[in-house]
């Protein structure tokens, strides 16, 4: 199993999903010609290829180390995160990962990208005989710049439905304008408490972006919010134009009467997503 | 496109403007937290010899020892802002021309990219690949053991390196402008 996520790993820093290497393109067709936005863009694609040929990083920030594990429940999870330990270790060594693990108490880097909570691993169990992974590297600079809000939030007149939810969303792109590696994708999580909001935010980034929502309201906040997003004009990296997000996404969880979190999960151009399926 | 050539001089700098699209070619060095604040309120003569006139790359690499050497992986901007508490004395004190990094940093640095003659310039986020091909050669590195390789000190000759001027020597941030502008449309957009 180890090598089975070694070679994710490799693939998910080394190479952009398809579905995000187009959006850019097309955004890059996009922007008017000789613009600040437009050598953003292009290098951007100039990158993402020789990131591909070379078999290197696609940013040094490999980030934090997101895995979506779902099991049969003869595979002891102890098991999994053993051999998912023993792989980051050996990506770390080969140059796909960066030491990415300091204990905050200390500062002291531990150098081989484990730490206690890093990778950060949710567990599903199935029925299914194999196990299923999926691995989302989310760079730091994004992760900064993703947002919780509580909901009613007076400033922004965002009250306890989804007009809310878009205020705070508007909000959460706006403050972190190019900073986190413009143009962003956004995932969003109404409602569950603080932790379970955010997660689900998150779990929104593994879908494709041209993925459908199935929830008709949901998709119709996020086709609203793409829109209107793109409308603030702070472009790739903030040097302005036309393209600030690639796509929106979002999902919704109960909340207790008493909270209504909106959580956003911004996440840079830069989306590293892959999967695999392992047999036991 | 305008070439700019480190270390440069204080005219070479002061003519640049906000939106300029540059390439640098030439020696500069990596530097970012751990860097600022061993720098930051003293004064280092070894490192003020390689850093006077060129630029800080606000950036934590990933290297590879190659042979007897080294050998830069991968090299994208890290976030400038967390600099900015040291990066006005910096500036001054080592008589850098600017920095590289992403997303722009404040108005202490703005004061003093202007009563020094420099500038700030940001490179693409996440575009570490190819900026790591821009890289010609390891010139040396400092503060290895100190730090670890990320927050060293490494320094890098360069060739036809990409960036975009955001922050200038006349007072004028690309980064406030889209701001103020952006500020602007989310008014209207709520
Ligand atoms: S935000 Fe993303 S693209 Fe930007 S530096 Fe971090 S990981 Fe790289």
């Amino acid at each position: 199993m180890k090598d089975a996520i070694l070679q994710l790993i490799k693939t998910a820093s080394t190479t952009l999903p398809g579905d995000v290497a187009d959006a850019l393109k097309k955004a890059h067709a996009k922007e008017r010609k000789g613009s600040n936005a437009k050598a953003v863009l292009s290098d951007i694609l100039t990158n993402i290829e020789i990131a591909r040929q070379d078999s290197i990083p696609l940013c040094q920030d490999t980030g934090t180390i997101n895995l979506f594990i779902t099991h049969p429940k003869e595979i002891a999870q102890s098991f999994i995160k053993g051999e998912v330990n023993k792989a980051v270790k050996a990506a770390v060594k080969k140059g796909y990962l960066l030491q990415n693990a300091v204990d905050p108490v200390t500062g002291t880097n531990t150098g081989t990208g484990i730490g206690d909570g890093n990778p950060s691993i949710h567990f599903t169990q199935s029925r299914a005989k194999s196990v299923r992974i999926d691995l989302l590297l989310k760079g730091g600079g994004s992760e900064n710049v993703s947002a919780q809000y509580s909901l009613p939030d007076s400033g922004l007149k965002a009250y306890r439905d989804l007009d809310g939810v878009k205020r705070c969303v508007i909000d959460a792109v706006f403050r972190a304008q190019g900073r986190g590696c413009a143009p962003g994708i956004i995932g969003i999580g109404i409602g569950g408490d603080r932790a379970s909001s955010y997660n689900i935010a998150k779990k929104q980034l593994l879908r494709k972006l041209d993925d459908v929502n199935e929830d008709a309201a949901l998709m119709k906040l996020e086709n609203d919010l793409m829109a209107k997003l793109n409308t603030l004009c702070i472009g790739p990296m903030g040097v302005g134009g036309k393209t600030t997000v690639l796509s929106v996404k979002a999902g919704a969880l109960a909340r207790v009467p008493a909270s209504f979190f909106v959580s956003v999960a911004y996440i840079c151009w830069a989306l590293r997503r892959a999967s695999c399926v392992v047999r036991g | 496109m305008i070439t700019l050539n480190s270390p440069a001089d204080e005219k070479s700098v002061r003519a640049l403007r906000i939106g300029d699209v540059v390439r640098i070619s030439g020696v500069i060095a990596t530097g970012r937290d751990e860097l600022h604040r061993r720098l930051f309120g003293r004064f280092d003569k070894k490192i003020a010899n390689i850093l006077k006139g060129s630029f800080i790359y606000h950036c934590g690499p990933i290297v590879k020892r190659s042979g007897g050497g080294y050998k830069i992986i991968s090299c994208g901007p890290t976030t400038s802002i967390r600099e900015e508490p040291y990066q006005a004395d910096i500036i001054k004190r080592y008589g850098i021309r600017g920095v590289i990094g992403k997303g722009g940093m404040g108005g202490g640095t703005l004061t003093a990219l202007k009563e020094h003659g420099a500038v700030y310039m940001q490179a693409t986020g996440g575009a570490a690949a190819l900026l790591s091909r821009c890289i010609k050669e390891v010139i040396g590195v400092h503060f290895l053991d100190d730090f670890g390789a990320p927050e060293a000190m490494w320094v890098l000759r360069v060739k036809d390196f990409p960036a975009v001027v955001t922050m200038d020597s006349h007072s004028k941030s690309l980064h406030d402008d889209i701001y103020e502008a952006s500020m602007k449309r989310y008014k209207k957009a709520v």
